[in-house]
């Protein structure tokens, strides 16, 4: 195995340069290739890409590493500095992680997205601190005249074996940047027996700062001079500016300039028209919108209803059996011959981000040269963006990374910075900090999309699954489905049954679409698991023992197609039969109005089960009491501070997207929500106990900022069924009315 | 208009109109961002601040009402001696994520323990709810707070 390979030791395509830092001290950058191969999710061709890692250790032990992902509250600017510390042997306590700027030409990728940072940094973080380690062993053995392989590391000091003497990193650190790099084949890695950074619950780096509020998010940038802008947009996406009558905003005390901004026509991926206006304070800004005169083209965005969105998606799921997916043998004909039957139709609303810190961006435009503070996942992305639509050449724009108030995926589309750099371009020397308004989150986000879904099971005579077909209704021009509005040809129970067909309609929409944290999961983890809990009970068992039967023999299933996406059966296994015996779950007791529901899920790479306990009340209020998890994201869990935090998150927010009452409708391209008290969130009171079972599994660690989520849904979904017997097959759950 | 505030121990002058929000006259008048926006409307708590001492809704009070009170932000309030406790817990067992609310769960947090010293688990939902946290880091949130009261663990919900 590929990974197998990898642990002998230091990837012979690294590349190592040292230097000596300033005031002494080394200096190491180590370009190793990454692999986001097979591992991760079937990417083509990523074996060829780069990234860097930088580490310096000062005289006084010291030692610095470069934080170069973004941090959402994922845990990364932690998780990455523990892998180079580790190989490193460092004092964690010494270890000091400063934030890089947007710079993927030096440091490679740098994205907080798809739970890929986990998997594409585990090997090349660890092999930069062993080179880093090597150095200094190298230099202590020549300054004590003895053989580098007489020599141990621990916590940032080089002890002699059986001898007494010991130096502190900081000591050699100077004469190592005069060596010649080591030939990195000659370095190996730790094997896991002998971690002591990695594994251990670690502290965020930046906890103690937030606990005592000082600044580090993009909200709180703070510039001599700066001025707060406020950004009035069309009331409706695919709205255009006619007119503007800003004389009255203009005229409210504190308010500087108010600045009509024409977009670039592409409100999804460029600039949306719209008003600035700007003040000393943002609230005087914001609330001088309300003075704005403005005349909109809303031509494009008639008809773009909710209601009209559900009459066309119940049309499109009759009218026809949509494009194929993916077909497998005889769908069609073996479920017309089947035994027996299941059919149900599946449905989901668009939901927001709703990330905590609001949309912001700082900017400053000065000498040609556009200067950026972003909360971003997607900061090269952003600066890409920047200079197409204000044509400034790329070179002359710095983004500066700030630490994010949330991202869940939100912050991968940069639509805020363009409008932060198109404002700052007008007023050549003043700082701009735009701040969207929490309205103006809700209501121009790039929202998980709606879908339909019809779905058919033929059974055999003794109840096994034979046959299965989904027409999957979904948003789209014809041609392209919108952004995170797809349907995978490997989606479970794709590739383990013989006879399937998915199938696809689509309509067009002018809303923005755009990815939710587990993107297209936290839908159709819904749809798919929940149906198929419908599929086992006709059948006369459950859906653990169902998805057993149907994952069959252990053994990988590869997807076919341009990206092969591979599907670990065994893995599946582990996590189901894992959390069948945490929960209980065959001796779970049957009583009216409480029950156990099952999920399993595949998503980013990682493989998880969870059962739900929850209770309905007679009005309808479903409380969820306690949640088992089994994961599985291979051989190591890197921190289990932040990793038990992520999938504790990931399935409150499954709950909230199931039960809180969580959706976003239109009316003629105008979203109807705007804030939390109509678009909820999880509170405290909903807050299940979680209990975790990590599953280790002889594979590179992957990501979870996203895989608990999907299997949330279905299973809070799957136990409502439990305790009452009503299948809710629309999203979000409403048992109080009907 | 111009005020005199009595913040974190302090008396600073401002000159703002009347109805701005007090969170933004800490945030953009005084440098003291530590008390996040999150919803301008009182709905998630991401604003608390203590006004003699009680939890509020830092956006949803005009600077013109404040007059004598005494306002407490999250960058002063490990100067007292249950803050300084809820902080170190949060520190314990690293209660954030994005971290961004945590100035105002904290601040709830101190006004809580500060009336009910020991507060019971009901109790802990009650005060917090107010307080969104959309990471969902609430069981750990609920955890410091028992830690920094030295209270032991029940379940609400295993009924």
């Amino acid at each position: 195995m590929r990974h197998e390979a990898m642990r002998r030791g230091v990837d012979r395509r690294t590349l190592l340069k040292v230097s000596l830092l300033a005031g002494g001290g080394l200096m190491l950058e180590a370009t190793m290739p990454f692999e986001a191969d097979a591992a991760v999710s079937g990417s083509a061709g990523a074996g060829s890409a780069r990234l860097s890692a930088f580490v310096s250790i000062a005289p006084d032990n010291r030692v610095t590493i470069v934080a170069k992902n973004l941090e959402i509250g994922q845990g990364i600017k932690t998780m990455l500095p523990m892998l180079i510390a580790e190989e490193l042997d460092a004092d964690w306590s010494q270890v000091v992680i400063t934030q890089a700027d947007a710079n993927e030409a030096l440091y490679g990728p740098q994205f907080a997205g798809g739970s890929l940072s986990t998997p594409m940094n585990w090997m090349p973080m660890r092999q930069a601190g062993a080179a880093a380690r090597a150095m200094l062993i190298q230099a202590a053995a020549k300054k004590w005249g003895v053989d580098p392989g007489r020599l141990r590391t621990e916590r940032g000091r080089i002890f002699e074996i059986g001898g007494k003497r010991s130096i502190r990193y900081g000591e050699v650190a100077s004469d190592a940047a005069a060596l010649t790099p080591p030939d990195p084949k000659t370095l190996t890695l730790k094997t896991p027996d002998k971690f002591t950074i990695i594994g251990k619950p670690m502290v965020g780096v930046d906890s103690h700062r937030i606990v005592r509020g000082e600044p580090i998010y993009g909200l709180d940038t703070r510039l001599p001079g700066m001025l707060y802008a406020a950004y009035e947009a069309a009331p409706a996406f695919g709205g255009r500016l006619k007119t503007a009558d800003i004389e009255a905003a203009k005229a409210v005390p504190g308010v500087r300039h108010v600045i009509p901004i024409t977009g670039n026509g592409d409100y999804d991926g460029g600039l949306a028209d719209g008003v600035a206006v700007i003040a000393s304070n943002w609230w005087i800004a914001n609330k001088a919108r309300a003075k704005l005169k403005l005349d909109w083209d809303l031509t494009a965005t008639k008809g773009h209803s909710s209601d009209a969105y559900q009459a066309k998606g119940e049309a499109l799921l009759t009218a026809g059996k949509g494009d194929d997916i993916r077909r497998d043998g005889d769908p069609v004909g073996k479920i017309a011959g089947a035994a027996k039957k299941v059919a149900a139709t599946y449905s989901y609303p668009f939901i927001a981000h709703a990330p905590m810190e609001p949309q912001n961006c700082t900017a400053l435009f000065r000498d040609g040269a556009m200067e950026i503070w972003a909360p971003s996942q997607t900061p090269e992305d952003g600066k890409k963006a920047v200079a197409k639509v204000l044509g400034l050449p790329a070179d002359k724009i710095i983004v500066h990374i700030t630490r994010m108030g949330g991202g869940f995926g939100r912050r991968l589309m940069n639509d805020y910075m363009i409008q932060a750099a198109a404002i700052a371009r007008q007023l050549p020397g003043t700082p701009i900090q735009l701040i969207w308004s929490r309205e103006d989150d809700i209501r121009r986000d790039y929202y998980r999309p709606g879908g339909w879904h019809a779905f058919e099971a033929g059974l055999s005579a003794d109840g096994r699954l034979i046959a299965f077909q989904d027409h999957f209704v979904t948003f789209g021009d014809g041609k392209n489905v919108a952004r995170a509005g797809d349907l995978g040809a490997h989606h479970v129970p794709a590739g383990l049954i013989d006879d399937l067909a998915l199938t696809r309609s689509m309509m067009p929409t002018v809303i923005n679409t755009g990815w939710l944290r587990a993107p297209t999961s936290n839908a159709l983890a819904f749809a798919f698991q929940c149906f198929l809990d419908e599929v086992a009970q006709a059948g006369g068992t459950d859906l653990p023992a169902l998805m057993l039967s149907l994952l069959g023999a252990r053994r990988v299933v590869t997807t076919p197609g341009e990206r092969p996406m591979k599907f670990d059966t065994g893995r599946a296994r582990d996590v189901i039969e894992k959390v069948v015996a945490t929960s209980g779950w065959q001796t779970r007791s049957k009583q009216p109005g409480r029950g156990m529901g099952f999920a399993f899920y595949f998503s980013h790479s990682g493989y998880f089960a969870e059962v739900v306990d929850a209770s309905v009340s007679e009005a309808g209020k479903v409380q969820v009491h306690k949640v088992w998890v089994a994961g599985d994201v291979g051989s190591q869990i890197i921190n289990p501070m932040g990793a038990e935090n992520q999938v504790r998150g990931a399935v409150i927010d499954g709950i909230a997207q199931a039960i809180a009452g969580q959706a976003i409708t239109f009316v003629d391209g105008a979203a109807q929500q705007s804030n939390f008290h109509n678009f909820p969130l999880a509170r405290m009171p909903v807050t299940p106990e979680i209990e975790i079972a990590w599953v280790r599994s002889d594979n590179p660690p992957t990501g979870l900022g996203e895989p608990a989520l999907p299997p949330a849904i279905p299973a809070l979904v799957n136990a409502i069924h439990a305790a009452t017997g009503k299948r809710v097959r629309s999203l979000p759950v409403k048992l109080t009315e009907t | 208009m111009g005020y005199k505030l009595n913040i974190n121990g302090a008396v600073r002058e401002v000159d703002t109109p009347e109805d701005m929000p007090l969170l933004w006259v800490l945030r953009q008048e005084l440098g003291l961002v530590g008390t996040k926006f999150g919803c301008g409307a009182g709905l998630c708590g991401a604003c608390t601040v203590h006004v003699d001492g009680q939890a509020r809704r830092s956006c949803q009070i005009p600077v013109g009402t404040i007059g004598a009170q005494k306002i407490t932000t999250i960058e002063h309030i490990g100067e007292t001696a249950v803050g300084a406790k809820l902080q170190d817990a949060w520190l314990q067992i690293d209660v954030m994520q994005c971290g961004y609310c945590q100035a105002g769960q904290i601040m709830s947090a101190t006004a809580l323990l500060t009336a009910t010293p020991k507060p019971t688990a009901t109790q802990v939902q009650a005060a917090m709810a107010g307080n969104i946290c959309r990471c969902a880091c609430y069981n750990r949130i609920s955890e410091a707070i028992r830690i920094a009261a030295g209270t032991s663990e029940e379940k609400p919900h295993a009924a």
